[in-house]
């Protein structure tokens, strides 16, 4: 499996798009915070964390005995690169506003 | 006592980016610390010495005025880099100044090279800790295809 596989296959799972959901809200996070409010066990998030780190999704650093985990969203940049070019950038951009402004409207 | 750990902690914001790139800790090296180098997939160019509590200034190149500005905090050359970080008008405000590790670990099995940067003592919500965090994936997948292929990604591409 190459490593761009590695990370669409995490992204392919509702739990690990939540996790790094949840990282991007707050950067840093332990284990335990982590498991907080998600309805599986340690171990299984333990698992989607390591799939996650194995796709370099997520990094890790040490925190005295606690490791803390962190988005790491450059796997993701590479993918949206090799496909948006740069002068599509600003389009897409004000088509993504567009879209929230109109859906901000009707609600 | 989490609860009171995390209420100091929480005003800084952090930030850890890590690449896989396929060349040297010497390249990868220079790549960081060299302005002609770091002017060609960056678009701006790192400048200093790079001795301990030297400055260092990220500069557009051509232009006679510094972006960020710094100082050298750590060096050990091919592996470890730690400086501060901020806008010049914001230098003489600790409050203001973050800082900036770059460790890079050669692994050499794959002849490849684990480049990860934090990027900490951030203002929590401050321009900068947004700027930075859409900054840095960029600046690190360009620096990653120009090591590995001789072209950063064409928005950065001068």
């Amino acid at each position: 499996m190459t490593d761009r596989d590695k990370v669409f296959k995490a992204l392919a799972d509702p739990t690990r798009r939540e996790l790094l959901d949840r990282l991007s809200a707050e950067s840093g996070q332990t284990l335990s915070a982590l498991c907080e409010g998600l309805a599986m066990s340690r171990q299984a998030v333990t698992q989607h964390l390591e799939i996650l780190e194995a796709a370099n999704l997520v990094a890790s650093l040490m925190q005295g005995r606690e490791k803390l985990h962190y988005l790491n969203p450059v796997p993701i940049y590479e993918v949206f690169d090799r496909w948006i070019r740069k002068f599509e950038k600003p389009r897409l951009r004000a088509l993504g506003n567009f879209k929230k402004q109109l859906e901000r409207g009707r609600t | 006592m989490t609860s009171s750990l995390k209420s100091t902690v929480a005003t800084k914001a952090e930030f850890v980016y890590v690449t896989y790139i396929q060349t040297t800790a010497e390249e990868a090296w220079k790549a960081l610390t060299q302005g002609d180098i770091t002017r060609q997939y960056w678009g701006y160019e790192n400048r200093s010495d790079w001795k301990r509590g030297s400055n260092w200034e990220h500069r557009k190149a051509g232009e006679d005025k510094a972006t960020l500005v710094g100082k050298v905090e750590e060096v050990n050359p091919p592996h470890r880099l730690v400086m501060t970080w901020a806008e010049p008008k914001d230098a003489g405000d600790p409050a203001k100044v973050s800082r900036v590790s770059f460790n890079i670990e050669p692994l050499e099995s794959q002849k490849m090279i684990r480049l990860t940067v934090i990027h900490d003592q951030l203002e929590e919500g401050s321009k900068m800790a947004k700027d930075i965090s859409q900054g840095w994936p960029r600046v690190l997948s360009s620096l990653k295809s120009f090591l590995e292929t001789g072209r950063a990604l064409e928005t950065w591409s001068k």
